[in-house]
C-alpha cells in the first residue's frame, strides 16, 4: 500500500477505487449467499427442500437466477416516464451503497472513518425512499403508485424510531463515529451497549432494561425500513401485485432486489455496530484482531439477517393504519421513555 | 386486543369535488382501480372494479364470467342424466365430490331411489374428506392473502394426503366422476379404510399446529377481526350459506337441517361464529368456522369409517334414467355452502333444464355490501374470507 | 305452513294475481302473474305467518311453448317451511317484476336469467349481462337459440 502511495496522485486514486470497490464486491457475494440462504431457510420452515438440482443441493441456483435475469428483456411500458424509470433502481442502490462507506467492517477497514458516521448513514440511506417514489411514479401504474406512496410513508415514519434508538446508543457511547462506538464496547459480550456498555455495575444494571427495549425496537424499526415482513406493504404481493417494482423486469428488477438485500445487511450492520459490539469479539481479547473482527462483524450481521428471514416466513403482514399505529403510538413513546430513563441514569 | 377494537374499519370518506371549466364535477380524491382478472389474490379470474379514496374503498363492483363454461347449456345437450356428473365436477373443482353428491341426491329424490347403506357411508366419507381438502385450500390461501406464505404450504401438504386417498379410490386427484346417480363408480379399494384411519390420526394434531401458526397469530387476528362484518339479517337477505352464514351467527347446516344421506347417525356439531376476536360475522369468524368444521369433518369420517356396512355399491344404479315429467330442487351442503340443483324433466332421457345454484356465486354477490369503507388491504382478506372458486361462480 | 295454506292465504290477499297451484307435485308450486310478483314477494317475506326470508334459488326457464318463466324457491329460516313460486310470461314480451329489493340475492340471479334467457326484470337496479360478454348476441338458454357463426370475428363452433 505504501508503494502505491509513492506513485503520487494516480496511486491514491487507485487506492480509493480499490477501497471503495471492496463493499460492492462484498455486497454481490453476500447477495448470492443470502439469496440461496433465504430460499433454503424458507423451504425448511415450510417443510420442503427448495433448489435441489442445480449443483449440489442447488448451490448453483443463485448464479442461474442471475443469468436468467441478465437475459431477460428489459421492458419499459409505453406510458412510463422513461428517464425516471431508468434512473430509479440506481438511486435506490446508490442510497444503500453510499451508506456502506461508513460501516466499520473491522478495526482496520472502514470505507470512510467520518466523525458523523451514524448520522451519515441515516441521512444517505433515506435516498432509497426517493428512488422508490421515482420508480413507483415513473411506472405510471396505479398499483406501483400505491406501493411507492406506502413505502414513502412507511420509511419516513420509521426513521423516527430508528433515529431515536440510535440516539440512545449515542448517549451511552458518547460518539457518532462508528469506530469509536465499537471500540467503546471492546472487552467482551458484557460490554456491549445492549447489556449496558462498560459502565460501573449499578449504572449498568439500571441501564439494561432500557437498552434491551431499545435494541428490540431498533430491530423492529429496521424491518420496516427495509420493507420486510411484517412490514412488507410496499411490495405486498397479494394486494399490490409487486408494488413499486411491478413494471420492472430483467436487470433493473435485479437492482431493486440487490438493494433490498444490501439494505437488510446495512440495517443489521448499524444495529450490530451500535448495540452488539460491532467487530469486537464476544470473548474479550480471545479470538480478536482485524481478521477475526471481520468474521465477528459479518457473523453478527448475518445472524440478524437470518432473524429477518425467519420472521418473514412466519408472520403475516400488517395493514397500513396498523403500521402507522405501531410506529407513532407504540415504538416512539416507548423510546421517549427510554431516552428519559437513560439520560437520567447517565447524569446520576 | 384493545388495539383491534379501536381500529374500526368504517372510515368516513370525504371526496373533494371540483368543477371543471365545462361544468362537470370531478371527484378528485377518488381513483378507480382494476383488481384482476389477473391478480394474485382474486383466486382465479375475478375482476373487481374498485373505487378508492386513498386506501379506503368507496365502492366495489365485481365482474364475473371469465370462466363461464356453459354448464347449464351443456347439461341440456347430454344424451342422458348420468353424463351431467363430470360437468358438475368441473364447477367447483376444489370440491368436486360435493358437487357430484348434490346432483346425485337431487336425481335420486326425483327418481325415488333408495341408495344402499354402504353407498351412503362412502359418500359421507368422501364428502367430508373433500370438505377438509377444500377448506384447506381456503384457509391456506387466506394465509397468503394476509402475507403469510408458510401456512399455505402446510395446508397443501395435508391436502395432498387427501388427494392420495381419492387417487387410490378412483384414480383421479381433482375431478372424480365417482358418485353416480344411485351408487358409485367403484367400491372402495381394500386398503382404503386403514389408510383413511391413518390419515385422521395423522391430521388431528396438524389442526392445532395450523391454528398456532396462523389463526391465533396476533397480527393475523388484528388484520381480520372486525373486518368485513356481515350482519345476520344481511346474510339471510343475500341468501349466504355455508361457513359464510354460520360465521354470522346463524346456526344452520343443511347436513342437519335439511337432512340427506346418513349424517343423522353421527355425532357432530355445526360450527357458528361467536365473535371471539371482534364482531360476530367478521372475517376472522369465517376463518375459525372453517377451521372448526375441519375438526368436525374428521370426527364424522372416523365414525363413518368405524361403522361402514357391507354391500353392493352399484345395486341401485338404474339402467336407464327416465324420470317422469316434473321438477325438483334439492340442496346439499358443499364446503362453500348450499349447492342446489333445480332439475326439470320433460319425461325424456335428457334433462330439460338443469340450474345449479352455486354457493360462491351467491356469497360473492354480498361482497360490495361488506367491503365498503374497508381498506384496500382488507378487501383482499374479505374476498378470501368469502372463499370463492371461480369455476363455480361462473359455471 | 303447508303449500295449500300458503296458496289459500295468497289467494285471499291477492285474488286474481295468484293464478293456480299444483299441490300434488314433488315440490308443490304456485303460479303468480309477473306484474304483481314484487307485492306477493313482499307479503311472503314480511307476513309473520310466512316469513320466507331466504330465497334459495331463482331460475329462468324456457318452456319451449312460447313462454318464458321464472321459478322462485323460497325458504323460511324462522318457520323452516318451503314454497315454490312461478311466474310465466310470453316470449315476445318477457317482462317480470324484479324482486331484488325484497331479497338481495335476487340481484345477481336475475341478471343471470336476463343474460341467459333474456327475461327483463322491471325495476332491477343494474340489469346487465353477468356471465357472458356485454356484446354477446342472443340468449343461449332459450330453446330456439342458434350458436352464432362468428363472435367479434372469431369463429365460435369448433
Amino acid at each position: 500500500m505504501e508503494a502505491l502511495e509513492n506513485l503520487g496522485v494516480w496511486g491514491s486514486i487507485l487506492i480509493a477505487v480499490v477501497w471503495s470497490a471492496l463493499p460492492i464486491v462484498f455486497i454481490l457475494l453476500y447477495a448470492l449467499v443470502t439469496l440461496y440462504a433465504e430460499m433454503k431457510i424458507a423451504a425448511h420452515i415450510q417443510d420442503r427442500l427448495a433448489y435441489m438440482r442445480t449443483g449440489w443441493h442447488g448451490t448453483l441456483q443463485p448464479f442461474a437466477d442471475i443469468l436468467k435475469l441478465l437475459q431477460k428483456e428489459d421492458t419499459i411500458s409505453s406510458a412510463a416516464d422513461r428517464k425516471l424509470f431508468r434512473l430509479a433502481p440506481y438511486v435506490v442502490f446508490m442510497g444503500t451503497y453510499g451508506a456502506f462507506s461508513a460501516i466499520p467492517f473491522s478495526s482496520i477497514y472502514i470505507g470512510s472513518n467520518i466523525d458523523l458516521g451514524v448520522f451519515f448513514i441515516v441521512a444517505v440511506s433515506s435516498l432509497v425512499v426517493v428512488g422508490i417514489l421515482m420508480g413507483g411514479w415513473a411506472s405510471n401504474n396505479k398499483w406501483s403508485i400505491f406501493g411507492a406512496m406506502r413505502s414513502a410513508a412507511q420509511m419516513v415514519s420509521y426513521e423516527i424510531p430508528t433515529a431515536l434508538a440510535i440516539l440512545i446508543a449515542v448517549m451511552i457511547t458518547g460518539s457518532l463515529n462508528l469506530q469509536d462506538v465499537t471500540k467503546f464496547q471492546e472487552g467482551g459480550i458484557h460490554n456491549w451497549v445492549v447489556f449496558g456498555g462498560p459502565l460501573p455495575l449499578t449504572q449498568k444494571l439500571l441501564l439494561i432494561p432500557f437498552t434491551l427495549v431499545t435494541f428490540i425496537i431498533l430491530f423492529i424499526a429496521s424491518l420496516a425500513e427495509v420493507n420486510r415482513t411484517p412490514f412488507d406493504l410496499p411490495e405486498a404481493e397479494s394486494e399490490l401485485v409487486q408494488g413499486f417494482n411491478t413494471e420492472y423486469s430483467g436487470m433493473r428488477f435485479a437492482m431493486f432486489y440487490l438493494a433490498e438485500y444490501a439494505n437488510m445487511f446495512l440495517v443489521s450492520a448499524v444495529t450490530v455496530a451500535l448495540f452488539l459490539g460491532g467487530w469486537t469479539s464476544p470473548f474479550g481479547s480471545f479470538l480478536s484482531g482485524p481478521v477475526w473482527g471481520l468474521f465477528w462483524f459479518i457473523g453478527k450481521c448475518l445472524l440478524l439477517v437470518f432473524l429477518q428471514i425467519w420472521i418473514r416466513w412466519t408472520l403475516p403482514r400488517l395493514r397500513v393504519d396498523q403500521l402507522m399505529y405501531t410506529s407513532w403510538k407504540v415504538l416512539t413513546p416507548f423510546l421517549f421513555v427510554c431516552i428519559f430513563g437513560v439520560g437520567l441514569i447517565l447524569v446520576l | 386486543m384493545n388495539g383491534s377494537k379501536t381500529l374500526l374499519t368504517s372510515y368516513v370518506s370525504q371526496p373533494g369535488e371540483i368543477k371543471t371549466s365545462s361544468g362537470k364535477t370531478l371527484r378528485t380524491d377518488e381513483m378507480i382501480i382494476n383488481m384482476g382478472p389477473q391478480h394474485p389474490s382474486t383466486h382465479g379470474v375475478l375482476r373487481l372494479e374498485i373505487v378508492v379514496d386513498g386506501e379506503i374503498i368507496v365502492d366495489v363492483i365485481p365482474h364475473i364470467g371469465y370462466l363461464h363454461r356453459c354448464f347449464e347449456k351443456h347439461a341440456e345437450h347430454m344424451t342422458n342424466y348420468q353424463q351431467v356428473i363430470p360437468y358438475a365436477d368441473r364447477m367447483d373443482y376444489v370440491a368436486a365430490m360435493n358437487m357430484e353428491q348434490g346432483y346425485a341426491v337431487a336425481m335420486e329424490r326425483m327418481l325415488k331411489i333408495e341408495v344402499p347403506e354402504r353407498v351412503e357411508y362412502i359418500r359421507v366419507i368422501m364428502a367430508e374428506l373433500q370438505r377438509i381438502a377444500s377448506h384447506l385450500v381456503a384457509v391456506g390461501t387466506f394465509g397468503i392473502d394476509a402475507g403469510a406464505f408458510t401456512p399455505f404450504l402446510y395446508a397443501f401438504h395435508d391436502r395432498e394426503r387427501i388427494l392420495d386417498l381419492f387417487e387410490m379410490t378412483c384414480g383421479a386427484r381433482l375431478l372424480y366422476n365417482y358418485i353416480w346417480v344411485g351408487g358409485l363408480s367403484h367400491d372402495l379399494p381394500p386398503q382404503f379404510i386403514d389408510k383413511a384411519k391413518e390419515f385422521c390420526k395423522y391430521y388431528r394434531p396438524r389442526i392445532k399446529e395450523f391454528n398456532d401458526l396462523l389463526t391465533y397469530n396476533e397480527i393475523f387476528v388484528k388484520r381480520t377481526a372486525n373486518v368485513g362484518v356481515l350482519p345476520k339479517d344481511v346474510a339471510i337477505n343475500y341468501a349466504c350459506s355455508g361457513p359464510m352464514l354460520r360465521a354470522s351467527g346463524v346456526n344452520w347446516d343443511l347436513r342437519r337441517d335439511d337432512p340427506y344421506s346418513v349424517y343423522d347417525r353421527f355425532e357432530w356439531e355445526p360450527q357458528v361464529g361467536k365473535g371471539e376476536m371482534g364482531t360476530v360475522g367478521d372475517t376472522w369468524d369465517r376463518h375459525i368456522v372453517r377451521m372448526r368444521e375441519i375438526e368436525q369433518s374428521v370426527n364424522i369420517i372416523e365414525q363413518a369409517l368405524a361403522g361402514i356396512p357391507e354391500g353392493n355399491v352399484q345395486a341401485a344404479i338404474p339402467k336407464r334414467i327416465r324420470p317422469e315429467r316434473g321438477e325438483i330442487y334439492a340442496r346439499t351442503e358443499a364446503p362453500r355452502g348450499e349447492i342446489g340443483y333445480y332439475i326439470v324433466s320433460d319425461g325424456s332421457t335428457t334433462p330439460f333444464r338443469v340450474k345449479a345454484r352455486s354457493p360462491a356465486f351467491v356469497n360473492l354477490s354480498v361482497l360490495p355490501e361488506i367491503s365498503r369503507g374497508a381498506m384496500l388491504a382488507d378487501l383482499v382478506l374479505i374476498a378470501a374470507g368469502v372463499d370463492i372458486v371461480l369455476g363455480e361462480v361462473d359455471r | 305452513m303447508t303449500a295449500e295454506q300458503v296458496f289459500t292465504s295468497l289467494k285471499a290477499k291477492f285474488g286474481d294475481a295468484v293464478l293456480e297451484a299444483k299441490l300434488d307435485a314433488l315440490q308443490p308450486w304456485i303460479l303468480v302473474v309477473p306484474e304483481r310478483m314484487k307485492e306477493v314477494a313482499l307479503f311472503l317475506r314480511d307476513d309473520p305467518a310466512m316469513q320466507f326470508d331466504y330465497l334459495m334459488c331463482l331460475s329462468g326457464m324456457d318452456y319451449n311453448d312460447g313462454k318464458l318463466g321464472v321459478v322462485y324457491h323460497l325458504f323460511s329460516t324462522v318457520h323452516r317451511h318451503k314454497i315454490v313460486l312461478k311466474v310465466q310470461c310470453a316470449k315476445e314480451t318477457p317482462h317480470v317484476q324484479s324482486v331484488s329489493a325484497v331479497w338481495g340475492t335476487a340481484n345477481w340471479h336475475e341478471r343471470e336469467a336476463y343474460d341467459l334467457l333474456g327475461i327483463i326484470f322491471d325495476e332491477h337496479p343494474d340489469l346487465r349481462r353477468i356471465l357472458l360478454p356485454d356484446d354477446w348476441g342472443g340468449y343461449p338458454l332459450r330453446k330456439d337459440y342458434r350458436v352464432p357463426e362468428f363472435y367479434n370475428g372469431v369463429k365460435v363452433p369448433y
